[in-house]
This record gives structure tokens, sequence and C-alpha cells, in this order.
């Protein structure tokens, strides 16, 4: 009975610490490119500004949701609810602390794949069903890239199971407690990375709603909290990609032991997060036929490289 | 165990008859993403955890995403809605539905003569399932292999534009010559 009560106090605070640090994200992110861009950023509700959130969560909640006449009523109302799920299922298999995981699956990895893949619905459906021209077009570029950069991010995640030998998340933490897997994977983490950004629709990446040429892209005709639900989880997604790279490459929870686990998994977290924020403030969005090619012709043959050199290497050593 | 199997097949049962009946295109392959996540959840439930998550990555999350993006991208209006319509008729469906009432005759039948039940499922791992694949079936995944390059490049020479050298005054000459 004890330890029900334990699973379900860790899954309510996996659940509300995610979203709390996801909402938290809409503040870091418009200061810390405020810092990096020399302007003064929110300052004006509360100390700093921090209660920013508070106000933009307020208005969002207040906004009246508007349907549009002329959308596909129910497809245009799930749409915004996969991402939400989608990304909160994933965080499922996230191991933050020594046993603090909501289900130690042994197929995780690939569960958390299996959710992104998923995750892809929400651009095509919230595109199509708001029967828009621009919308479409952010709902077609946007099904393009997430399958194209889906493929190699499985990929480049397998020379990682091939050195711990598991796709279980608790397994390839303590894989490395001899080295982090960051050095002898650097290329299946760089391709990660890239891949990881293309998955959440970040800038450099965020041609599904480039705002410059599609109005705001697949969610132009969305107001209110189901807009709110695409804005969250874009954090949501950050979030959850940080956290992958850190449980992957950079050994989750492990670290010297003057600080508990938990907050070194934090540590390394926020770490990421706040280059996803950097990677927003300084780089350009590129064309979309670069995107594609740059996913098929470079980052591909680099994944499938990647697998084949580890998987010699692990045969020769064992 | 048993009730998850019967709650994951009667989600997947009615979103399968739900594919048929619907005349939106996009609606009825939601509902086969639906279907095709129930079987999941029952191959998962059956102890193949890794044949489920397969079953997601491959099937619901990329067949289907193409499936969706080829229908938007024809952008079928209420024209094919309504075609939809009149291809159900009470002759186009008593027939076939008949024909399945037997096969659902036969398989009770057989669920009730033969009870294996959930009692000793043994779960199946990902490595035992990729040491049979290059083990005992290794012929087989070659050939599917060397099928989906040949498939790869049909779509490629099909694909392939030729290329055109464009160039303003032989274009002109060209077309004086016409």
């Amino acid at each position: 009975m004890n330890e029900i009560w334990v699973h379900i106090l860790i899954i309510v605070c996996v659940l509300l610490g995610t979203v709390t640090i996801a909402a938290g994200l809409i503040y870091v992110e418009r200061k810390m490119l405020a810092v990096w861009q020399q302007r003064l950023g929110p300052n004006r509700v509360g100390p700093f500004g921090i209660l920013q959130v508070v106000a933009d969560m307020i208005k969002i909640f207040f906004k009246e949701d508007w349907i549009p006449s002329f959308v596909d009523k129910k497809v245009f109302i799930i749409a915004p609810t996969i991402i939400m799920l989608s990304i909160l299922m994933s965080f499922s298999i996230v191991p933050f602390a020594p046993g603090w995981v909501v289900a130690d699956m042994n197929v995780g990895l690939l569960f958390f794949l299996a959710m992104s893949s998923l995750g892809a619905y929400t651009i095509i459906l919230a595109g199509w069903a708001s029967n828009n021209k621009y919308s479409l077009l952010g709902g077609v570029r946007g099904a393009a890239q997430m399958i194209s950069y889906e493929v190699f991010m499985g990929l480049s995640l397998m020379g990682v199971v091939l050195q711990a030998g598991s796709f279980n998340l608790t397994e390839i933490v303590n894989a490395q407690k001899g080295m982090w897997f960051v050095i002898p994977q650097f290329v299946g983490f760089v391709i990660f990375l890239i891949a990881g950004v293309a998955e959440t629709h970040r800038l450099p990446f965020d041609l599904p709603e480039a705002e410059s040429e599609l109005v705001a892209g697949y969610h132009s005709e969305y107001s209110g909290m189901k807009f709110g639900m695409f804005f969250v989880g874009e954090y949501l997604g950050i979030t959850l990609v940080s956290s992958l790279i850190t449980v992957l490459f950079f050994g989750g929870w492990l670290g010297p032991s003057f600080l508990p686990p938990i907050i070194w998994f934090l540590v390394k977290m926020f770490a990421f997060i706040l280059f996803f924020i950097l990677l927003r403030a300084t780089l350009p969005r590129p064309r979309y036929d670069q995107l594609m090619s740059y996913g098929w012709k470079l980052l591909l043959p680099l994944a499938l490289l990647n697998v084949l050199v580890t998987g010699a290497i692990v045969l020769s050593t064992n | 165990m048993n009730i998850i199997f019967y709650i994951a097949s009667l989600v997947a049962l009615v979103a399968t008859v739900m594919v048929v009946t619907r005349k939106n295109a996009i609606h009825a392959l939601l509902y086969l993403v639906v279907s095709l996540l129930a079987v999941s959840v029952i191959f998962f439930i059956s102890g193949a955890p890794f044949v489920a998550a397969l079953e997601v990555i491959v099937y619901a999350g990329a067949i289907m995403v193409l499936f969706v993006f080829a229908i938007m991208m024809l952008n079928l209006g209420k024209d094919s809605t309504q075609k939809e319509s009149r291809l159900m008729n009470f002759g186009a469906w008593i027939i076939p539905a008949l024909l399945c009432l037997i096969l659902l005759c036969e398989l009770i039948y057989v669920f009730f003569s033969y009870d294996a039940g959930y009692r000793n499922v043994r779960v199946i791992e990902a490595a035992e399932v990729s040491d049979s694949l290059f083990g005992g079936y290794v012929l087989a995944v070659e050939l599917t292999g060397m099928l989906l390059m040949a498939g790869i490049v049909g779509a490629y020479h099909i694909g392939k534009e030729k290329k055109r050298e464009y160039h303003r005054y032989l274009q002109l000459n060209e077309e004086e010559h016409e």
C-alpha cells in the first residue's frame, strides 16, 4: 500500500514539476533573450518581472476561446491536446534521481521515440483542421520536417544503446559511472541535439510556424487556452529534450557527492535549456530545402556511420 | 491483465468499425491510429514490449503520418465526402457483413473451445527479438532490406527531375526556331 502512495507521489511531482518548469521558461526565455540582446526584458510585474508568467497565464485563461466557423471542429479541438499528452507521457520514462522514475520500462527509449513520433500529429492536424492556407503550409512543412528528423533522431541514440546494452534509461545512466557517453558518442550527441531542436520546432528550425512568412503557421487560427497548450507544449518539449540529453549523454543524476542527485540532474537540464534559448537568440532560420537536404544528405549518413563504427568497436571489445 | 486486454480490444474493435464507416478520410485515418495504438497495448500486455513500441513508432507514428500527409495534400473537399456516402448503400455492405459474421462465429467458437488465457505470459525482451531476427531469420531480414532498397531506388528514379540548363539567349533562339 505504501509503495503505491510513493508511486502516486512521484507521478504528481513529475507532472507538477515539469509543467511548472515549462511555464516558468516563458519568463526565463524572455529574460535571457533580453540579456543576450542587451535589452531590459520583462521588468514590470513583480520584482525583476518574475510575476510576468502569472500575468501571462491569467491573460491566456481569460481570453475568449474562439473556434472559427470554417474549421473541422473535432480535429481542431483534439490537435493541441496531442502535443501535451505525448510529451507528458514521455516524461514518465525519465529517471530524475535513483528510484525517481514513473515507469522504469525495459523499452524506455523506444517509448520516448514512439511518443515523439505521435507528437507530429499535433502540427499536421492543427494545420489541416484550421482550413486556412497558411496553416496548411505550416502543417505540411511540420509533417515533412518531423518525419525526416525522427529517422536519425532514433539512429543517433542507437550508439548509446549499443554501449549501455539496454533501452532502459536507468541502466543507461548506471552505465555512465566510468565515463559520460558524450565523450565516446560525441557524434551521436550532436545529431541528437540538432534533431531535438527540429522535433520541438524551435528556432532555427521553426519553419512550421515561421511568423515572417506564414502568419503563425499551423496555430494561426488558435486562441485562448488552445493556443496556450501549443505554447506550453513547446516549452515542455524543450524540457524533455534537455532532460533526455542529460540522461543519455551527460550521466543523468551522476556527479560529485556534495550535491544531491536531483540537483545535479536539474543543473545539467537547465544548462541545456539555456543553450536552446541561446540558439534562438543567435541563429537565423534556414530555407526549407536547406533544412531537408541538411537532414537527409548530411545527418542521416553521419548517424548511420556512427552506428556502424560503434557497433564494430563494441563487437571487437566483447 | 485480462481486464486491460478486454478494454484495449474493445477500443480496437470500435475504432476499426469507425474507420470503415467514416466518410471523411482524415477522420477515418485518425480512428485507424487509435486502433493501432490499442493493438499496441495488446502486444504490450501479451509480453511483447518491443513489438508494441515498434507498432507505435512504425505504424502509428510514421506510416499513418505519411497517409495523413498525402490526404492533406490532395485537399479532398465536400465532394469526396458525398461520393463516400453514396458508396455506403445497403447492397454494397450486406454481403461483406454476412461473411464477417461467419468469421466472427468461428472466432467465438475457437475462443470458447480453446482457453489459453494470459496466465503464464513470458516477456520477450528486445535482445531476444534481435537474436532471432539476425540469427534464424537473417535471410528474411536481408530479403526485406533488398526489397526496401529497390523501392527507394525506384522512388528516386520516378521522382528525379531531368536537369535542364536554362539560358536566356539559347532559350530565345529555340523559341524563334519554333
